[in-house]
């Protein structure tokens, strides 16, 4: 496949996965989590890096899970010492993601990582780290490891379809008949950042969470459906990763930049013109009041 | 003077110190309204401000990004504001969008200015994580004129800030309007945000007005008491930072204030007075002992119910 059909896919790949775990949590209200956890798995990636001292995908994966989830921990705990939610995610996320950043400067140096790269992604570089597979051949690591995440992502998702969405819109009902809304949390969690340091790599922290929060929020404008959401989320998030690439190209600028905006740009046309909650629509019936 | 320090170093650390100060007061505010992650959103949201403010001029030059800074920021609370209210977009979604999306237009502008500046990198990528050492003495004072200015607001207007924060509706009935307040308070974020981008950079600064605050909260009850607090912990941190950022060449300083800050608040959180961690376990400690030794009634009350 040509570099461009790379970067493409691997964009795309990114795109799905974020889209589908995005409509989750935007429906759960807890999109500033994605934003503290797409910060702090810097911090396991780092230290991932200092233990093994080798940039392999595998380690950084685990690194970033296990960051993943103690964010999660520390915010319920802070949060259970009386903190405001808001509070306790903004000090432990900026904290963490503090140390990362100080371990990168002073112990890392600018050798294999640098602070830029996990930033803002080096999307451009993926396809030239490629790994051969059986049966298929050449393929980019990058994307090898998108797809698997992908299909975890999915076997999750079908799998925990039924008690994420309960959970999800009625807590109280979901604890009552036996579901563990606790260890849903952990794993939903946990699936947050495998997808979170997947999608890392190619787009960097900051467009990690364009990704998962702007097509679902997009998503959500146009349907009352969750299974149309997840795939409306999901497609919005290709569209955005294909059409971001191309508006780079076209103004030769970051890759993963254009695609953060993409993904604005696709809010900007639903929360104009979505049929049910577009502003174009409330216009044209006022007397209609919304819940 | 101070620790054989150079003399533009003392002139970053009265103005890092001189920014904890107001951040710390300004994120009270932030922690009452309970919107300590509008900072966040914020402050990256000033990211397309700053690189436009150079692009426009071709130099650094402090007072028009700034300018620019808290003209973007300002877009994307209002931006914010328009998202929440006009459709079921729920607000931490809505900050997500803005945080991210205006991140990504600044990215994009940063590779495009990268690129017109040439190989120069004019230091633009200190606005991400924050570079003190970049500043002089002109910056200093801007940013020390900007953070009196916001101290100035927050102490001639304190009766009504409380009464706005704590219950807004009998502010209402005073006939505080409500509306100026809240503009009143976006302007003063938005302007701690902005001096704070170039001496912590805009990813960490909202550590700096979130982490003071809460630290702040675990050593008293009254908002005078957390307000002083604050400020005492928010400049601490600034000076602890830059110091220990002035160790290391080309070390970045926000980082190093938010480790600071972080320490501060975990200090809080072990031995604060009110809900700390130590106090707590001692209360734990004693009500448990006095749940364990049983009373004359609870004996004898225990032994009639064995004997029955």
């Amino acid at each position: 496949m040509s570099y461009a059909g790379w970067i493409i896919l691997t964009a795309s790949l990114v795109g799905i996965s974020c889209g589908l775990v995005g409509s989750l949590l935007v429906l759960r209200r807890m999109a500033m989590m994605a934003d503290a956890i797409s910060h702090t798995v810097l911090l396991g990636i780092v230290t991932a890096f200092l233990i093994t001292r080798e940039l392999s995908g595998i380690h950084m994966l685990i690194g970033a899970i296990v960051a993943g989830l103690l964010t999660a921990i520390l915010i319920q705990w802070l949060h259970s010492l009386g903190v405001q939610q808001e509070a306790s995610i903004g000090v432990v996320f900026t904290s963490l993601f503090a140390v990362g950043v100080v371990l990168i400067a002073t112990k890392v140096g600018n050798a294999h990582l640098d602070v830029q790269h996990t930033l803002m992604g080096e999307i451009t570089f993926i396809p030239w780290e490629k790994m051969s597979l059986p049966w298929i051949g050449e393929v980019p690591e990058a994307v090898f490891i998108l797809s698997i995440v992908l299909i975890v992502v999915l076997i999750a998702i079908i799998g925990f379809f039924k008690e994420w969405k309960l959970t999800s819109f009625d807590p109280a009902l979901a604890a009552s008949i036996g579901i563990p809304v606790v260890l849903m949390h952990y794993v939903f969690m946990g699936l947050v950042s495998v997808t979170t340091v997947a999608a890392f790599d190619a787009v960097g922290a900051i467009m990690v969470v364009a990704m998962l929060i702007t097509p679902a929020s997009a998503a959500y404008l146009w349907t009352d459906r969750l299974a149309i959401m997840m795939g409306l989320s999901g497609a919005f998030g290709i569209i955005a990763a294909v059409a971001g690439y191309y508006i780079a190209v076209w103004l030769d600028t970051s890759i993963s930049g254009s695609m953060a905006f993409a993904t604005g740009l696709l809010f900007m046309i639903s929360f104009i013109a979505s049929p049910k909650h577009g502003i174009v629509a409330r216009l044209r019936r006022p007397t209609l009041t919304s819940t | 003077m101070i620790l054989g320090l150079s003399h533009n170093a003392q002139w970053v650390l009265l103005s890092t110190l001189i920014l904890g100060t107001a951040a710390g007061i300004i994120g009270c505010f932030a922690y009452w309204k309970r919107q300590s992650l509008m900072s966040d959103a914020l402050s990256h949201a000033a990211l397309p401000g700053v690189i436009c403010g150079f692009a426009i001029l071709g130099v650094k030059n402090l007072p028009v990004m700034i300018a620019g800074a808290a003209a973007s920021a300002l877009f994307g609370a209002l931006l914010i504001h328009w998202i929440r209210s006009s459709s079921r977009v729920k607000e931490d979604a809505a900050m997500g969008i803005i945080l991210s999306v205006f991140f990504g237009l600044g990215v994009m502008l940063l590779t495009f200015v990268n690129r017109m500046a040439g190989a120069s990198q004019s230091g633009l990528d200190s606005f991400i994580f924050g570079q003190a050492a970049s500043m002089v003495s002109k910056d200093v004072w801007l940013m020390a004129g900007l953070a009196l200015l916001v101290l100035f607001i927050s102490m001639i207007a304190f009766k009504e800030w409380k009464l706005f924060l704590f219950d807004a509706a009998f502010a209402k009935g005073l006939g505080l309007s409500s509306r100026w307040m809240n503009s009143l308070y976006m302007f003063s974020l938005v302007l701690v945000i902005v001096i704070g981008i170039q001496a912590v950079g805009v990813i960490l600064m909202a550590a700096l007005l979130i982490t003071p605050a809460v630290s702040a909260r675990y050593w008293t009850n009254s908002f005078k008491g957390m307000m002083i607090l604050s400020a005492l912990f928010g400049g601490g941190a600034g000076v602890i930072g830059t110091l220990l950022s002035a160790y290391g060449k080309g070390w970045p300083t926000g980082p190093f204030i938010v480790i600071a800050a972080a320490s501060l608040f975990v200090v809080s959180l072990a031995l604060g007075v009110r809900k700390g961690l130590l106090v707590m376990g001692i209360q734990q400690y004693r009500q448990r002992k006095l749940l364990n030794k049983p009373s004359v009634h609870q004996r004898g009350a225990l032994e009639r119910g064995n004997s029955a």
